[in-house]
C-alpha cells in the first residue's frame, strides 16, 4: 500500500532523512518510533505530497507521492503534527467543510461525519466552538478530520499526544480496529504506543532507519546475551582486559561513566558471583552490580542515543574483538 | 482500486458534488462573520464614508447658497462634481488603508494556525484556494459596497443628478476594491505574520500610488505614459468622470489576476522547499 524506496530529503546543508525505506503493506499498521528531530515528520510530509523528497521515490496506493499528488491526497487521510482546526468553526461546521472538500456530499457527507462523531465520541460537542474544546477533544476533531472519507491510508504525526490516559486508550482501540481494512502509519516517541497498536515497529533516528522487526523480535533481537553493569570505585586503565579473563565473559563494554561498565555473557548465564568475586579480589570498590534487562524501551535508546547507542557498542565490540 | 473489507466505498469527487472553491467560499466567509474582522472593517468604512458624504454635501450645501445670494434665484449645483467625484476620489485612500486588514489574516493564519498543511494535503488545487479566498473576501467588501449605496439613494429622493458617473463609480470602486484585494492576498501568501502582510499590501499600494507622481513628473514623454498607466490612479479618475474606457477595464482585471497568479505561484512553490 505504501513503499517508500531510498528517499533523502535535504534542506540546504541539513539532511533531514537520510535513504529511508519501508513498505506498509495492506491493512498493516506501521508505527515510525524515534527521538523529537528524527525525520518522522518529514517522512510522512513527503507521503502526504506535502513536500517532495530530494531524492528517491514514495508510492502510496501505486501512486507517485511527487507525480501524482492529486491521487495521492485523495486516498490518504492525514493527522499532522497540530491538528488542523479552524478555532472559529463549529465541529459540525469543521467537519462538514473537510468533507466538502474530501468531495464528499449529500448523503454521504452526512454518513461520514456521524460515522466519525460516533467512533470519536464527539457527538456531545458537535455545536461548540472548537476554540473553546480541551486539547484532547482537538486532537479527537483532527483525528476525525483525517477519517472523515474513510481513506485506505491514513498517517497519523504523534496521534495520542495531549489526551488523557482514557482517551489514549481510546484511540488506540480505534487504531487497532482501523487495522485490517487500512494501512496506517503512526509516529510516536512512546514506545507502549508502538506496541500496543502495531504490527511492525520502524525506528528512526538521526534521518536513517536504524531497525525495522516486530515489536517482538526488535526485543528478542538485542537479547542475544545476558548484560549486567558493573560500578566500581576505582577501576584501573586495562580494567576491560582484566575482565575478559574472567571466566564466561564475553564482552566487555565501557559507558559514558568511566567507572561504569557493561559486562556481557552468553544467554542463560548468570556470572554475577564470579564477576563479584573477581572485582572484590581485585579490590577495585565494588560500588553496584545489576543486571540489564533489555526491555524494548532499552532498545529503542540503544538503537538512538548517539552516545551509548547499540552502533558504537557494537563497534566497541567488533574492536575489541579484533 | 477495490478495497473489498471497507464498509462504504470511496467516493472521490462526484459531478454532482460541491466544488471546493465552493466549500472553501462558504467557510471564509463563516469565518470572517465569526470574527470581529468584518464589523470592525465594516463600520470604520461605512462611517468614514457616511461621514465623509455629510461634509462633502454640506460644503456644497453651503456653496449653493453662496452662489444664491450672489446671483439671487435658483444656482445650478452639480452634485456629481461636488459631492460624488470628491467622495470617490476619498474612498481611494480609505479602501486603501481598509482593504489590507480583510485580506491580511487569508493566508497568514493558515500558516500560523498550521491549518496550511491541511489544505496543501487535502485534494484541492492550489488555484482553487486562492480563487476561493478571493471570491470570499471580494464578496464582503461587495457587501460593504453595497451598504453604502444607501446614501446616493437617500440623495436621489432630494435632489437630481446624473446616475451614471455614480454608476461607473461603483463601478470602479468595485474593480479598485478587488485589485487592493488580491495585492493583499498576495500580501498574505508571503508570510506567517499578518501584520507584516498588511503594511506590505500598505507599502506596495502606496508604491503604487506615488507611481502616478512620477508619472506626472515625467510628463507626457513615453516613459510619463507607462509610469502613469502602471498606478491605478488615473484609471480611477476616468471611472469616476464616467468614462468607461476598456484600457482601465483591463488595467483593473490583468492587474488583479497578476496578483493572485503571483499568490498562486508563492503557495505553490512553499511545498517545494
Amino acid at each position: 500500500m505504501i513503499e517508500v524506496r531510498n528517499i533523502t530529503k535535504r534542506y540546504g546543508h541539513l539532511t533531514a532523512i537520510d535513504r529511508v525505506t519501508f513498505r506498509v503493506e495492506k491493512g498493516e499498521v506501521l508505527a515510525f518510533l524515534g527521538p523529537n528531530g528524527a525525520g518522522k515528520t518529514t517522512t510522512m510530509r513527503i507521503l502526504t505530497s506535502f513536500i517532495p523528497a530530494t531524492e528517491g521515490t514514495a508510492q502510496v496506493a501505486g501512486f507517485d507521492c511527487a507525480d501524482q499528488p492529486d491521487e495521492v491526497k485523495k486516498r490518504i487521510g492525514y493527522l499532522p503534527e497540530t491538528p488542523p482546526v479552524y478555532q472559529e468553526l463549529t465541529v459540525f461546521e469543521y467537519l462538514a467543510f473537510v468533507g466538502k472538500l474530501r468531495g464528499l456530499s449529500g448523503a454521504d457527507l452526512t454518513a461520514g461525519m456521524n460515522r466519525v462523531m460516533e467512533r470519536l465520541s464527539l457527538g456531545s460537542v458537535r455545536q461548540r466552538l472548537i476554540a473553546n474544546l480541551s486539547r484532547g477533544y482537538r486532537q479527537r476533531v483532527g483525528l476525525a478530520q483525517a477519517l472523515i472519507h474513510d481513506p485506505p491510508v491514513l498517517i497519523l504525526d504523534e496521534p495520542t499526544v495531549g489526551l488523557d490516559p482514557k482517551q489514549i486508550i481510546e484511540i488506540r482501540e480505534l487504531i487497532k480496529s482501523l487495522a485490517g481494512s487500512h494501512s496506517v502509519i503512526l509516529s510516536t516517541h512512546i514506545l507502549p504506543e508502538a506496541t500496543a497498536v502495531c504490527q511492525r515497529v520502524v525506528i528512526i533516528n538521526g534521518g536513517r532507519i536504524v531497525a525495522e522487526d516486530t515489536p517482538d523480535q526488535l526485543s528478542a533481537r538485542l537479547r542475544r546475551s545476558e548484560k549486567i553493569s558493573v560500578t566500581l570505585k576505582a577501576p584501573p586503565a586495562n580494567v576491560l582486559e582484566r575482565f575478559r579473563t574472567v571466566a564466561g565473559v564475553e564482552h566487555v563494554m565501557t559507558t559514558p561513566d568511566p567507572r561504569t561498565i557493561l559486562i556481557e555473557c552468553a544467554l542463560g548465564r548468570d556470572i554475577r558471583e564470579e564477576v563479584a568475586r573477581f572485582a572484590v579480589g581485585q579490590d577495585w570498590g565494588l560500588l553496584e552490580m545489576k543486571p540489564v534487562a533489555m526491555t524494548l524501551e532499552d532498545v529503542f535508546l540503544k538503537l538512538t542515543q548517539r552516545e551509548d547507542g547499540l552502533s558504537k557498542a557494537d563497534d566497541a565490540t567488533e574492536s575489541e574483538r579484533h | 482500486m477495490v478495497y473489498p473489507k471497507r464498509t462504504t466505498p470511496p467516493k472521490v469527487n462526484d459531478t454532482n458534488a460541491m466544488p471546493p472553491v465552493q466549500a472553501i467560499i462558504a467557510k471564509e466567509l463563516r469565518s470572517y462573520f465569526v470574527s470581529p474582522i468584518v464589523y470592525v472593517v465594516g463600520s470604520v468604512f461605512l462611517l468614514t464614508f457616511g461621514f465623509l458624504a455629510y461634509l462633502y454635501i454640506v460644503f456644497t450645501g453651503a456653496q449653493a447658497i453662496q452662489l444664491m445670494q450672489m446671483q439671487g434665484g435658483t444656482a445650478q449645483i452639480n452634485l456629481n462634481d461636488l459631492v460624488f467625484r470628491n467622495l470617490f476620489a476619498s474612498m481611494r485612500f480609505v479602501l486603501l488603508l481598509i482593504l489590507p486588514i480583510l485580506t491580511m489574516r487569508l493566508l497568514a493564519e493558515e500558516r500560523k494556525l498550521r491549518t496550511f498543511e491541511f489544505l496543501m494535503t487535502a485534494p484541492v488545487r492550489v488555484s482553487e484556494i486562492i480563487v476561493g479566498k478571493f471570491i470570499s473576501v471580494y464578496l464582503v467588501f461587495i457587501g460593504m459596497l453595497l451598504l453604502t449605496t444607501l446614501v446616493p439613494l437617500t440623495l436621489a429622493l432630494f435632489s437630481d443628478f446624473d446616475w451614471y458617473p455614480v454608476l461607473t463609480g461603483y463601478l470602479g470602486m468595485t474593480l479598485l476594491g478587488g485589485f487592493f484585494l488580491a495585492v493583499g492576498l498576495f500580501a498574505s501568501s508571503i508570510t506567517e505574520n499578518q501584520i507584516v502582510a498588511a503594511f506590505t499590501s500598505f507599502g506596495l499600494l502606496l508604491m503604487c500610488w506615488l507611481l502616478a507622481g512620477l508619472g506626472s513628473l515625467l510628463g507626457d514623454t513615453p516613459a510619463g505614459h507607462v509610469v502613469s498607466y502602471l498606478s491605478f490612479m488615473e484609471h480611477f479618475d476616468h471611472l469616476v468622470r464616467g468614462l468607461v474606457d476598456t484600457k482601465d477595464l483591463v488595467y483593473y482585471v490583468s492587474g488583479t489576476v497578476l496578483m493572485l497568479f503571483l499568490a498562486h505561484r508563492v503557495v505553490d512553490s512553499s511545498r517545494w522547499k
